[in-house]
């Protein structure tokens, strides 16, 4: 596999042959250079806050993590959307790529909640809007996860997910004005904590957390996204060879 | 688009009341449910009194999912789907006339399980207007979801189980604002319950226009 077929991809879909390349490499290593500042700034360097102590320090990943499920849902949206569109295979994956990533990072935001959460109120759960949108939104990606794992034809799982993939955005919209209706209560702005505006360091620390967050949700996609497309092609390919391979037993016999 | 859609919901009617499948098995299931509430829950401190719009709607949701699936249930057999497709009726009309006949079995099922928690639950039944506004709205949001969800899961080996965990999730908003404004209702604070009135409304109307141009690329294929 190392030169680049057309085949049933179409020509206009030239796509990645490895998992990786020169510029994830790079991307990779800045991700966890990121990682490392994060780590040396929110445990090391940022004090601990006076009501929640230590516990604020899960705050540099989970309010990060957090937004990015939230965009990552978009980027499914949108994906779905080009891919409904131009019937372009590159952007289905892309919308494939991110609402696995999206939910892996939704997964990851309700943990470190949870955790954040016993310390501070008391109980790992509480029906706060936020987190009852949150855990919504887990489950509407992973419907959308469930349909792209149905054995089927690649046309019909595609078309399905992106329709499922296409109502996510509304769905999330919705979902969270009617949480926010049915539950008003432990609502604290996301960048000031107890009350208190957080500043300096701790800002900084967020700031970090966001950098260092975000270019691993890229990292994840990409790489989730070159799979994904190798992944396909060696399901066509393989076809392929299986049927010349047929044919030419023929030819000898 | 509108004949086509009146055609297939009298045919999918029709259906429904020649095989009796609904009236059957669906209906009993409905009141089934009621009944489970009941033993899940204390009887005799009112608990079934107070959390009657809960327990209404998730009775609706769940007998509904039944019919959702029986719905499409009855177009995969026999080829019935390529046959609608050389039908040559418009995509959104079918759409349009699926939603029809899922949203007149529901009300049918509304009614009944309202008689339900009436006779069994011992709830006095106020604020008409909201509750039928309520009934109306949370029925075009179900129905519309329901069949669009139902186009996505329909045909595939794992369609019984793909379509609760796609339909029901979504359907989390309206579960949420019918309760609250059949609480409001029967709490006799109608006002607080028509902005719920409002958002199922939205709901529906995001569904009509994904179902009119989401159906017809569904229909396409397989």
């Amino acid at each position: 596999m190392t030169t680049e077929t057309a085949g049933p991809l179409g020509a206009s879909d030239s796509g990645p042959t490895s998992t990786g390349s020169r510029t994830t490499l790079i991307l990779g290593i800045v991700t966890l250079f990121a990682l490392g500042v994060l780590v040396l700034f929110g445990l090391i360097l940022s004090p601990a806050e006076e009501n929640q102590s230590d516990a604020v320090r899960i705050m540099y990943v989970h309010v990060p993590s957090a937004t990015l499920s939230y965009v990552g849902c978009f980027l499914t949206a949108i994906g779905s959307a080009v891919f409904l569109w131009r019937k372009s295979r590159w952007w289905d994956l892309v919308a494939y790529a991110s609402a696995e990533v999206a939910a892996l990072f939704t997964a990851f935001t309700l943990v470190t909640g949870m955790l954040w959460g016993r310390p501070t109120w008391g109980v790992f759960w509480v029906w706060d809007a936020r987190l009852t949108s949150e855990a919504m939104l887990m489950l509407l990606l992973l419907g959308y996860l469930a349909v792209r794992g149905i054995a089927a034809d690649y046309e019909v799982r595609a078309k399905r997910a992106a329709i499922v993939g296409l109502l996510l955005v509304p769905n999330v919209f919705i979902v969270r004005q009617s949480v926010q209706w049915w539950r008003t209560l432990h609502q604290t702005p996301t960048l000031s904590l107890s009350g208190a505006e957080i500043q300096g360091l701790m800002l900084f620390s967020l700031f970090t957390g966001f950098i260092a967050i975000t270019l691993s949700f890229i990292w994840m996609v990409i790489h989730r996204f070159r799979v994904a497309w190798l992944e396909e092609q060696v399901d066509a390919e393989g076809l392929d060879t299986a049927i010349a391979d047929r044919r030419a037993e023929g030819v000898v016999s | 688009m509108l004949h086509d859609a009146w055609l297939i919901a009298r045919k999918d009617l029709k259906l429904e009341i020649r095989s009796r499948v609904a009236l059957n098995q669906v209906v009993p299931f409905a009141l089934l449910v009621l009944v489970l509430f009941a033993f899940a829950l204390d009887p005799d401190r009112g608990l079934l009194e107070k959390a009657t719009p809960g327990l209404y709607w998730i009775a609706v949701l769940f007998s509904g999912l039944l019919a959702m699936q029986r719905s499409f249930a009855v177009e995969a057999a026999d080829g019935v789907t390529d046959a609608l497709r050389l039908s040559g009726l418009a995509p959104e009309g079918i759409f349009l006339g699926k939603t029809l006949s899922v949203a007149v079995q529901l009300l049918v099922l509304e009614v009944l399980l309202g008689v339900g928690v009436a006779v069994l639950y011992g709830t006095s039944i106020t604020g008409w207007l909201l509750l039928l506004a309520t009934i109306v709205v949370a029925t075009a949001a179900i129905s519309t979801a329901g069949t669009l969800f139902g186009v996505v899961a329909a045909g595939l080996r794992v369609r019984e189980t793909l379509l609760p965990l796609l339909l029901l999730p979504v359907l989390a908003p309206v579960l949420i604002g019918s309760t609250r404004a059949f609480e409001a209702a029967l709490s006799g604070t109608p006002s607080e319950g028509w902005p719920w009135v409002g958002l199922m409304s939205v709901f529906a109307a995001v569904y009509v226009v994904a179902g009119i141009f989401g159906f017809g690329p569904l229909m396409e294929e397989s």
